[in-house]
């Protein structure tokens, strides 16, 4: 059985015509209109994604790999449009489509009352179509184009509130960051068709080995190993499009976007879109032992830096784009001790539990009327039961906690770095284990913050008309934008409040945004038992993913490997679990049983707290040198360049210097005769003194 | 049939202008009218190069010789390739969306505007056509005049300063080709370009000859460290003007180095290549850090112009180095048809980028980045272009802008990859001028209480910019078309690159 290219081109297209029908004909088809349209693309293209993924598994389908068009054919250089679907496409297409449905669905109730409602479907269909475009390519032009496109749409979904400064000026950040990514990554293209003379995934794999020996001449006398320069460049644009270290800067910025987008693009799919690029060319990166201790040691160290800051933040949206941040730093760590599958498993698990708790942040959100800052929740759980009991799976699969998909993943990626031995690994693996620890530490604190101990709140007055009604809807997007700024200036007298003051009491959200929880919650708690034999240690991947069998740590720890629940009864008494379990008791006994302490410890460690909250003070050093400095730099170039030396002295100076001459020239004709007869006098003598001085030696001969 | 297509192509704006001045000012109605239909003609007769010209022949086509000065043994002689094709294209259709965007914008004789802007026209293709140097010198210097005419009557406040350094630097330029020429004419009795191609000179000849001509045309693209006319050109001309100059006048610049400078004078351009390449990085680099600085929408475009024609001086000199030190031809090939292809999108989208501006100049009367703000907020679908074509200057793929940078940055790879380092750093720089440009104009709440009076784009605008964003997104999405015009054209000017004249 083969698969169809109909079925692909459907898949790919279903999303790009929902994204046109509601964009374009946003205003005659109406909210209700944009929402059906877009979903139905998704329904379409999520269905015949699991059909594919079925054919594909259990229908005996061979890789797909074909061209649908040509974009450009120059020489012998052939460059398509076209589709390369394995076992890793389609899993990656299963998740992006099933995440992307339910985060539609969600938008029905999180956007009810925004006035860009079909703008928004409009985008996050489309950038369903840029990342199905992404995934599916089979070759590096598209995978550009994909990579690309998936920046421009977080640009706009960062910005969707274009009043409010912050927003603006985060999604200006995240797509400048990103194109230093893609700086690199553009370079590594070119280094790839220079070595290989190909564009073609299929073909620059097979000739992969050729790269061995090549090197790159930087100056005369330094050469560089040809696969380490494809895989460092390349690399540097999965730095950018994952968050890693030092290009993360932007991911907590993001959060200025609606919450269902940070789920769906700064969680679960565009951000891993590095981890999957990597794993995508594991065949070169297999060539560069260099290249791969690179990786390791940059998802390390996002591993357990980036989870440190997420423990000082008080914006529960924050936090879980910190623990993002961190997790991907598993998934790059993964990838760096050649794990490939493993950081592609935890991509997978990743996707569900924290697009759940994105989700579930943003169900919060609602019920507090906008207010993103934990110090004014607390025991939200008696009255939202199902984002609590949801948000707490999420939460226990996050934290890696046996039996949960967290855990066969997490625990993998932990047991993997232990078992390498590639250059730096000692370093990963404290990284990974005390992250593991920092992991648990934030996410029970944020659990405690929001569901558990004193209500933090009080709810004032009531207005005169039905509230509970509607209320969610009205308090999503009547502000427009203005809603997570505290203090924002407001003529609305609903809004202007203090923080931890609400009109009305907390309650659960609505169905469309409890459902898609539920829909996540059930994959986050068992998707992971259920797929870790075939796809870790059951070469489930085959061809997708090529490891070099020197680095095979997977296929060293699949000789241990019996069975899931074994695998997770012996987690229980392992090092990470250790490491929760204290963090849980300590986390219990500061958050539950004694709230003054965490006040304490925070003056107690005041320099270690102000390094955490500034964030390493990375984002000012970025400022000041790269936003202040690059304009300092420009405004230099300008007026000393442009404008002095070139306008200045060559251009309105040459121009001055023929009026100067003419104006010298034009006084020498004064009209007088005895001017004249002077010059003339003059003029005789220089000229036979000139004669007596250098030309008596010719004048003789 | 098509015998005389190319002369038609030129002389048709030209007369065309004629029964639109006598219209005059007393019937602007009637003016725009004729006027559009003379454009609108161009474009259709243009439109018939397509199945008039072969693509897979390499050899100029279509044809045209008279003798014009027989004393000079000068020729009125036209013929076509693929590269002037597309470029005939681009300036017929920029046309057409030039007359209906100063459609009601022009109320101060517009019909001495609409008949300039068609004369234009006329002798803009003509360049594209000219197989005889002095025929080709008439036009590249004739051109000047209606443009000098566009900036200097409907123009800004600072117009008298903008046309003369205009006119003064490209003059200034031109004169040295001249001088060329004539040395050339002395030494091989003709100004026929295809036998000047075959006439050998020696290294000293070819020196002296390449800066004659590296003058001339840095001047048009325009290149690092004579490109502060275009600035204060753009900023002083109308739309109109602007819209023209940055989408087909820069390209003669590009068109000269493939029409003079490589086939006549091989051997010093891949001598001097690395000079025009060190000149490129500049524009890219340098520029670009001073297009961020800008204060003045149209002069930011105007820079980011400069810093987008590097990729086209890039493209087509990395191409020695990849034929000569490298013997790579695919990727000179590459690196070529990037140059071309950059030319025909920087056309498009530096063309709706003014238009863009024009748009809200007409509105608020101002081109300061400071005064705007919050515009999505009253013209969302203007909002929609502008962050399109935004898209299409920082070179996202899907748009156009691409397609020719990311082919000039891998070919320049293949050259050596410090220059593709350079080169590559417009991604960068590129989005960080464009997309501030868009977070101050376009973004964030309404400040400006003028602002909020803006009105939304009208059918006549909105077509303009459509036609702009659908010219960019389909060389965006399928460059193919337009390659497969210039390959053999291109094919033809690598194979030439090998040839030693010396």
């Amino acid at each position: 059985m083969q698969l169809s290219t109909s079925i692909l081109l459907t898949i790919a297209l279903a999303p790009l015509v929902g994204c046109l029908l509601a964009g374009f004909l946003g205003k005659p088809i109406g909210r209700a209109g944009a929402h059906s349209v877009t979903i139905l693309g998704l329904l379409i293209s999520c269905a015949l994604s699991f059909y594919v993924l079925y054919q594909i598994t259990a229908g005996g389908a061979p890789a797909y790999n074909q061209d649908i068009y040509t974009w450009f054919e120059i020489g012998r250089l052939h460059v398509s449009v076209g589709f390369m679907v394995d076992r890793l496409t389609a899993m990656m297409m299963v998740v992006v489509t099933f995440v992307s449905l339910l985060v539609h669905v969600y938008t029905i109730g999180y956007m009810a009352d925004d006035p860009g409602y079909q703008r928004f479907f409009s985008y996050i269909s489309l950038f369903t179509f840029a990342m199905l475009m992404l995934v599916m390519s089979n070759n590096f032009m598209q995978l550009f184009f994909g990579w690309e496109g998936v920046g421009l749409v977080s640009y706009l979904l960062i910005g969707f509130w274009y009043k409010r400064p912050t927003a603006i000026f985060a999604n200006l950040k995240a797509f400048l960051v990103n194109r230093v990514g893609d700086f690199g990554f553009l370079l590594g293209i070119a280094a790839v068709l220079y070595f290989l003379n190909t564009l073609d995934y299929a073909t620059a794999f097979a000739s992969a080995p050729s790269l061995i020996g090549k090197t790159l001449a930087l100056t005369a006398n330094t050469h560089w190993d040809a696969a380490t320069v494809i895989c460092v460049l390349l690399f540097v644009g999965a730095m950018g499009k994952s968050a890693q270290v030092p290009l993360h800067v932007w991911l907590p910025d993001s959060m200025e976007g609606p919450t269902p987008i940070s789920a769906l693009i700064h969680a679960a799919t565009m951000v891993t879109a590095g981890i999957f690029m990597v794993a995508r060319m594991s065949p070169f990166f297999e060539l560069s032992e260099g290249a791969l201790s690179f990786v390791m040691i940059i998802g390390a160290t996002g591993a357990l830096f980036t989870g440190l800051i997420g423990i000082v933040q008080n914006d529960i949206k924050r936090v879980v784009a910190y623990s993002t941040l961190s997790q991907l730093g598993y998934m790059t760590v993964a990838l760096g001790v050649s794990a490939y599958a493993g950081a592609v498993f935890h991509l997978m698990t990743h996707a569900f539990f924290k697009a759940l708790l994105f989700l579930g942040a943003g169900s919060v959100i609602i019920a507090m009327h906008h207010e993103q800052d934990m110090r004014y929740m607390g025991g939200l759980r008696k009255y939202m039961p199902i984002t609590w009991i949801t948000m707490w799976i999420g939460s226990l699969a996050l934290v890696a906690i046996p039996f949960t998909s967290g855990f066969y993943s997490k625990d993998a990626i932990i047991e993997a770095v232990g078992e390498s031995h590639r250059w730096g690994s000692g370093y990963a693996y404290v990284c990974v284990l005390v992250g593991a620890f920092v992991t648990a530490l934030y996410t029970f604190r944020q659990m405690y913050l929001t569901f558990h101990g004193k209500e933090r709140f009080v709810v004032v007055g009531h207005h005169g008309h039905a509230h509970d009604a509607h209320a969610v809807h009205h308090d999503v997007q009547a502000h427009d934008g203005h809603a997570d700024e505290h203090h924002a200036p407001s003529d609305d007298p609903h809004h202007a409040h203090k923080p931890g003051e609400l009109e009305h009491a907390p309650h659960e959200s609505p169905w469309v945004v409890t459902l898609p929880l539920i829909l996540l919650a059930i994959p986050s708690l068992l998707v992971g038992f259920f797929t870790i034999g075939p796809m870790l240690f059951g070469d489930w991947f085959g061809q997708a993913i090529h490891v070099e069998e020197a680095n095979n740590v997977l296929g060293e720890l699949g000789h241990e490997f019996h069975g899931a629940a074994a695998m997770a009864l012996h987690g229980f008494a392992s090092w990470p679990f250790a490491l929760v379990a204290l963090a849980f008791v300590i986390t219990t006994y500061i958050y539950l049983f004694n709230p003054a302490m965490a006040g304490k410890i925070k003056n107690a460690l005041k320099p270690l707290w102000t390094v955490l909250d500034r964030k390493y003070w990375v984002d000012d050093v970025y400022f000041a040198i790269f936003a202040r400095g690059g304009v300092a730099l420009g405004r230099l170039f300008w007026k000393a360049g442009d404008a002095a030396v070139i306008d200045g002295a060559m251009v309105n100076g040459s121009a001055g210097l023929v009026q100067r001459v003419a104006g010298g020239v034009r006084r020498l004709q004064s009209g007088y005769l005895y001017h004249y007869a002077f010059a003339m006098i003059l003029g005789l003598i220089l000229l036979l003194g000139g004669f007596w001085v250098f030309g008596s030696g010719q004048i003789g001969q | 049939m098509f015998n005389h297509l190319l002369s038609l192509l030129i002389w048709l704006p030209i007369v065309g202008a004629i029964p639109v001045l006598l219209a005059g000012s007393a019937r602007p109605g009637l003016a725009r009218w004729i006027s559009l239909l003379v454009a609108v003609l161009a474009f259709v007769a243009s439109l018939f190069l397509l199945p008039a010209y072969n693509a897979a022949d390499s050899a100029m086509q279509l044809t045209e010789s008279h003798v014009w000065i027989a004393s000079l043994g000068v020729h009125y002689g036209l013929a076509v390739d693929g590269i002037s094709v597309a470029l005939i294209l681009l300036t017929t259709f920029v046309t057409i969306l030039v007359i209906v965007g100063a459609w009601e914008v022009i109320q101060d004789k517009p019909h001495q505007y609409m008949a300039a802007m068609l004369v234009l026209e006329g002798l803009m293709i003509g360049v594209f056509c000219a197989t005889d140097a002095l025929l080709f010198y008439v036009f590249f210097e004739a051109m000047l005049i209606p443009m000098f005419i566009l900036i200097g009557i409907w123009g800004g406040p600072r117009r008298v300063y903008a046309t003369l350094k205009f006119f003064i630097y490209t003059f200034l330029g031109s004169i040295f080709m001249l001088i060329g020429l004539i040395y050339l004419y002395l030494k091989a009795g003709t100004f026929d370009l295809h036998t000047l191609a075959m006439l050998p000179l020696t290294m000293k000849e070819q020196t002296w000859l390449f800066f004659a001509f590296l003058i001339a045309f840095a001047v048009k693209v325009p290149m690092v460290p004579v490109h502060t006319w275009l600035p204060d050109a753009h900023v002083e001309a109308p739309t109109g003007g602007s819209v023209v100059l940055a989408a087909v006048m820069l390209k003669i610049g590009g068109y000269g180095f493939l029409r003079f400078t490589l086939p006549i004078v091989p051997d010093a351009s891949e001598h001097f290549a690395w000079l025009i390449i060190v000149l490129s990085l500049i524009a890219v680099v340098y520029i670009g850090y001073v297009a961020l600085v800008q204060d003045d929408m149209k002069k930011l475009v105007a820079y980011s112009s400069v810093a987008h024609m590097g990729f086209v001086t890039l493209g087509i000199f990395i191409a020695f180095m990849l034929v000569r030190d490298a013997n790579n031809i695919d990727a000179a090939k590459l690196g070529m048809q990037g140059a071309m292809v950059q030319m025909i999108s920087h056309g498009f989208v530096s063309g709706a980028m003014f238009s863009c501006i024009g748009v809200m100049y007409d509105r608020l009367h101002t081109r300061q980045i400071k005064d705007y703000g919050g515009v999505i907020n009253v013209m969302p679908w203007f909002g929609f272009f502008y962050v399109l074509f935004a898209m299409a200057n920082s070179g996202l793929p899907g748009t156009s802008g691409f397609v020719g940078e990311f082919m000039v940055v891998l070919a320049s790879f293949a050259a050596n990859p410090w220059i593709a380092l350079f080169a590559a750093f417009t991604l960068i720089i590129g989005a960080a001028y464009t997309l501030w440009m868009v977070k101050r104009v376009l973004w964030g709440d309404v400040t400006n209480p003028h602002v909020r009076e803006m009105k939304e784009i009208n059918g006549r605008e909105t077509f303009v910019l459509a036609a702009f964003a659908l010219a960019v997104l389909a060389l965006g999405i399928w460059p193919q078309p337009l390659i497969h015009l210039m390959d053999a054209s291109v094919s033809q000017l690598v194979q030439q690159l090998a040839v030693h004249k010396i």
